[in-house]
């Protein structure tokens, strides 16, 4: 199966294709790509996709009505909206300081999702 | 008439420029210094920019908006620097006198031996743009309903059509989508986005969200709220082509049109502006046409990323402290920057070789997307510096430092251009 | 019952409820938009004409010279800006200079004074920046400039000072004649009883009318469009720059605003319904392809918004002024079209009589007092005043808009005068926050805030304008699993 991506590894962008080839080398041929490092981008693209979440929860006892979170790293893509309904179920309450872990474990990942600010 | 109070250091802005500056110049030896931010709390616009992608150069790590600006100033309160919220700046006068205002203090005028200036850059309008159609609730500049989506909680609209590619429409169409609205088209006049391609992907791509390049708005409909949203292709004179429209039902249109750097204090002073670059015009130091006022990061070019803000806003700081300890030298300068061939601005303009510690950094945007060229610099025939650049483009800003030692005795024209890579066997 | 209702509260009926505000009567001002000088009253020329191109003997002619007399005092009881400007008619070709020449005439038998003819250089001493190709130009130094909703909303605010009341969001979809009076339902449907009704809806006047008495007139909405420029195209022009007038209008004009910005418009073009309040791409480029016969290089980089506006034009050609027939008690102040801004103080005084005499006599009140509260620009204050100000109330230390320097103190006070604002066009209308160069960017979110505590409603029920222009659809956390 071939699959079409932009690699976004460095700001060239380039258009590239990717399949699954047994006979190469990492397993997979590529073409459009003009270094080593879009083709390892390529791979983890189209097998384990991860992307960072940042969003914001409900906060009260805080001079704002929300505070910015995000996750300690990447996720599994497809977790996505399944976490954005964790972080839109979730409230607390002021003080809460940067980095401040508020779910954790996410998933099982061992990613956890924190505070980005302190409010 | 009041005592006046004087401080060595005034900087204008509370944001990543501004931070950056008074920490610099508060390790450049100064010891009384005051920011000066308008809004309630320090960091300016990065505390409503709560995606990641912030620090890479800086801190080799990728922050959020919020824990860039938290860094900063947490560094700038162990230092005891001093600031003021809620506090505009009215006037600022040539002397480096400025008329303040804040519910707390009232009205005051205050002294500094030098000032900077750090106000950052405002969103263009619509108007500036001209769609036709009506003027309904539900058109709002992206920055706007980011500050109302990731401060306030609040949702901007349900069904969304974006204009314009700049980065901050792309994190919005996400943000939008991820907060359960639907977010229709991205349109953009030019046949290239000014977004970063990692946010293409990560922003729309992910979301199968369409972006539409060479398109613009040609109608908006709705008396009230929006109702409908008409794009068009447009000819290689931005001309909207007959028969190419494409139309949505939605009620909202974010606009991500382009930002311009924020300077009509600048202009209170009489300092001269770049038309360009919309900033002011400054020398090796970030110094401005008046005599200790320096200016960095947004309010002189428009930055793509918050990193480049820091360094720059690092070197008018360092600068602003030499000049309030005498230690700058003044004049005219040896060495005047041109943009020549491919090239829309440099920035520094001027250049006094006796004041550059160890290198000039030169900054400048290029005027189209292009591949394989070299960034060249030139005094009169002679090469002074040239980098081979694989992919330009007007997004991403570039820059090209050169030794110190390379300039000496040189007066004159510095002329930054791009050229053909020659065939090398 | 109450007295006397005005239906419609655009420059006109402000004004008329002003006058009325002098008699010991009930007077009760509805209008169906959440504001009043919503509607056509917003969005026109903002001038103040001398009163040269009305035809001698119509109700236009009259009124726009005494009108024009009136401005310097209403203003200034109202604090107003009002600015006379002096304006020109610029002709381009030999072809043009009889139409001048009658223009000249006809302004001295309407009693214009100081009119005077100018040679083409003559012109351009006054006014370098126009073009090379105007041989001649009517000077008429009585023309002026305003903004039309300042003087609405101040006459509103006065008018409620000295006693009368507003109703906004009070539309009049019917009207049944009763014992001594009307019955007016609303579309929230309750019913207003009144002794006499005005008639000063505008767009709407005929429909109106038509609900009490015989179809006479018919409104016929003509659009106008116009570029608004920075403010530091403001002095590109000092006096107001008319082209000489066709059948469709006065033509194109170039003047600078009263409040410092540049405008330039309007077209004119018939269009079907009251809604149509749209720009469109042919009108504007019509509008800049047209004003660039006056002046060839005005800087349209610097525009900051464009905007449309209708003119209320009667199918009859004069303004409709006087009790309908059939219908006592019920007066029209119809058809108020260009130059109805300049004739209004006088038209409200001129109806304000005939109410008068309708109910025989009225008596003055003794503590009518014609002076508005002054409104306070902070930015315009000197330093010593903006520190007193301060010190008296914080909110004044407090900038909200950047572009126009207007601060929190500002807009509270805009929300709770008399006639205050309720939306967020409402305080952009009295203040100006939203309309400099970055349009509401910065300054929209702080205002909602301000709007939303000060009225004690949620941030979500602010509103643009009219009840539909919701601005803000809900709160986040509510979408995707959530």
């Amino acid at each position: 199966m071939k699959r079409e991506l932009i690699c976004i590894v460095c700001p060239m962008g380039c258009h590239c294709s990717i399949e699954v080839d047994a006979t190469a080398p990492k397993g997979y041929t590529f073409s459009g790509l003009t270094c080593k490092r879009g083709e390892d981008y390529a791979i983890k693209e189209i097998t384990e996709p991860t992307r960072m979440l940042t969003s914001t929860i409900r906060i009260e006892g805080a001079r704002l009505p929300r505070l910015p979170v995000r996750t300690s790293s990447a996720i599994p893509k497809e977790r996505i909206y399944e976490c954005m309904g964790m972080i839109n179920a979730l409230r607390v309450t002021g003080p809460v300081s940067m980095g401040q872990v508020l779910i954790k474990d996410l998933f099982g990942t061992g990613v956890n999702l924190i505070a980005s600010r302190s409010l | 008439m009041m005592s006046m109070n004087t401080y060595e250091i005034i900087i204008v802005g509370g944001g990543p420029a501004g931070l950056a500056a008074a920490i610099e110049a508060h390790k450049g030896g100064s010891q009384k210094i005051l920011v000066l931010e308008r809004d309630r709390e320090l960091g300016g616009i990065l505390m409503q920019c709560i995606h990641n992608g912030f620090g890479l150069h800086i801190f080799r790590e990728e922050l959020t908006g919020p824990e860039y600006a938290e860094r900063f100033i947490r560094e700038m309160e162990s230092l005891g620097i001093e600031y003021r919220l809620d506090t505009m700046v009215l006037e600022l006068r040539d002397d480096r006198t400025v008329d303040i205002i804040s519910s707390e203090h009232g009205f005051e005028t205050l002294q500094a031996k030098a000032v900077v200036l750090a106000m950052g850059c405002r969103e263009r309008a619509r108007g500036a743009i001209n769609i036709p159609g009506t003027r309904p609730a539900g058109i709002y500049s992206a920055g706007a309903a980011q500050r109302f989506v990731n401060m306030e909680g609040l949702m901007v609209g349900k069904r969304v059509v974006v204009l314009g590619s700049g980065d901050i429409g792309l994190i919005m169409a996400r943000r939008m989508t991820l907060e359960g609205a639907k977010v229709l088209a991205v349109a953009e006049i030019l046949p290239y986005s000014g977004g970063l391609t990692r946010n293409i992907v990560q922003c729309l791509d992910d979301y199968d969200i369409p972006l539409y390049l060479s398109h613009t708005i040609t109608n908006i409909e709705g008396r009230d709220r929006v109702e409908g949203i008409t794009i068009a292709k447009v000819d290689a004179t931005r001309q909207p082509i007959p028969g190419t429209e494409i139309h949505y039902d939605c009620d909202t249109l974010l606009l991500s049109v382009g930002l311009i750097p924020e300077n009509e204090l600048s202009k209170s002073a009489g300092i001269r502006l770049d038309p360009v670059t919309g900033g002011p015009v400054v020398n090796e130091c970030m110094e401005t046409s008046v005599a200790g006022i320096f200016a960095c990061g947004n309010v002189v070019q428009v930055h793509d990323l918050v990193d480049w803000v820091t360094e720059e806003a690092r070197k008018a700081g360092h600068h602003a402290a030499r000049f309030a300890q005498g230690q700058l030298k003044e004049g005219s300068p040896d060495l005047v920057t041109r943009a020549g061939h491919g090239i829309r601005y440099v920035v520094p303009h001027t250049i006094r070789v006796g004041n550059l510690e160890q290198e000039v950094d030169l900054m400048m945007r290029v005027t189209e997307p292009c591949k394989n060229k070299n960034l060249v610099v030139r005094h009169g025939e002679t090469l002074v510096k040239k980098v081979r650049k694989v992919h330009l483009t007007p997004g991403e800003m570039e820059s090209i430092k050169i030794p110190v030692e390379k300039l000496q005795g040189l007066s004159g024209e510095l002329n930054v251009c791009l050229e053909e890579v020659a065939h090398e066997a | 019952m109450i007295d006397i209702t005005i239906i419609g509260g655009g420059v006109i009926g402000c004004l008329i409820g002003r006058e009325l505000s002098r008699f010991q009567v009930k007077t009760l001002l509805v209008e169906k938009d959440s504001d009043v000088a919503n509607g056509t009253t917003k969005a026109n020329s903002a001038i103040v004409h001398a009163g040269f191109d009305c035809k001698p003997g119509t109700l236009k002619g009259k009124f726009n010279v005494e009108g024009n007399a009136m401005y310097d005092r209403i203003c200034g009881e109202l604090s107003v800006p009002f600015k006379r400007n002096g304006s020109l008619v610029v002709a381009f070709s030999e072809e043009e200079l009889p139409e001048l020449h009658s223009l000249e005439k006809k302004g001295k038998q309407n009693g214009v004074p100081g009119l005077e003819l100018l040679s083409g250089d003559e012109v351009r001493r006054k006014e370098p920046r126009l073009s090379k190709t105007i041989v001649e130009a009517l000077y008429a130094p009585t023309g002026g400039i305003v903004a039309p909703w300042d003087l609405a909303i101040a006459a509103a605010e006065n008018a409620m000072d000295n006693g009368m009341e507003l109703r906004l969001d009070t539309e009049v979809v019917n009207i049944e004649r009763i014992e001594g009076g009307y019955r007016l339902l609303t579309a929230k449907g309750d019913a207003i009883e009144t002794r006499v009704a005005i008639n000063c809806a505008g767009l709407y006047s005929d429909h109106i009318h038509n609900m009490v008495a015989e179809p006479c007139f018919k409104i016929i909405p003509r659009r106008g469009e116009y570029f608004v420029l920075d403010k530091s195209e403001g002095n590109h022009v000092s006096h107001t720059i008319f082209q000489c007038p066709t059948p469709n209008g006065k033509g194109i004009l170039i003047s600078p605003s009263v409040h410092g910005n540049l405008i330039v418009g309007p077209n004119a073009e018939q269009v079907e319904n009251p809604d149509h309040v749209e720009t469109t791409a042919a009108g504007l480029n019509a509008v800049r392809e047209a004003a660039t016969k006056s002046s060839p290089d005005v800087a349209y980089a610097a525009v900051i918004t464009s905007f449309a506006g209708l003119r209320s034009t009667p199918d009859t050609g004069d303004f409709i002024i006087g009790e309908a027939k059939g219908a006592p008690g019920f007066f029209d102040v119809a058809g108020i079209e260009s130059p109805g801004l300049t004739s209004a103080p006088a038209i409200a005084v001129h109806v304000a009589r005939l109410v008068r005499s309708f109910f025989g006599n009225l008596t003055f009140k003794t503590d009518f007092n014609p002076v508005r509260r002054p409104v306070v620009h902070f930015s315009q204050l000197p330093n010593e005043a903006k520190a007193a100000r301060i010190k008296k109330d914080p909110r004044f230390g407090r900038i909200v808009c950047r572009c126009e320097r207007i601060t929190e103190g500002e807009i509270v006070d805009a929300i709770h005068r008399n006639a205050g604002a309720t939306t967020v066009d409402g305080i952009k209308r009295r203040l100006r926050p939203g309309m400099g160069r970055c349009q509401g960017g910065f300054c929209g979110p702080r205002v909602v805030e301000i709007l939303a505590r000060e009225l004690h409603i949620p941030m979500t029920e602010v509103r643009k304008d009219r009840p539909a222009s919701v601005l803000l659809t809900g709160v986040t956390k509510m979408g995707a699993g959530g």
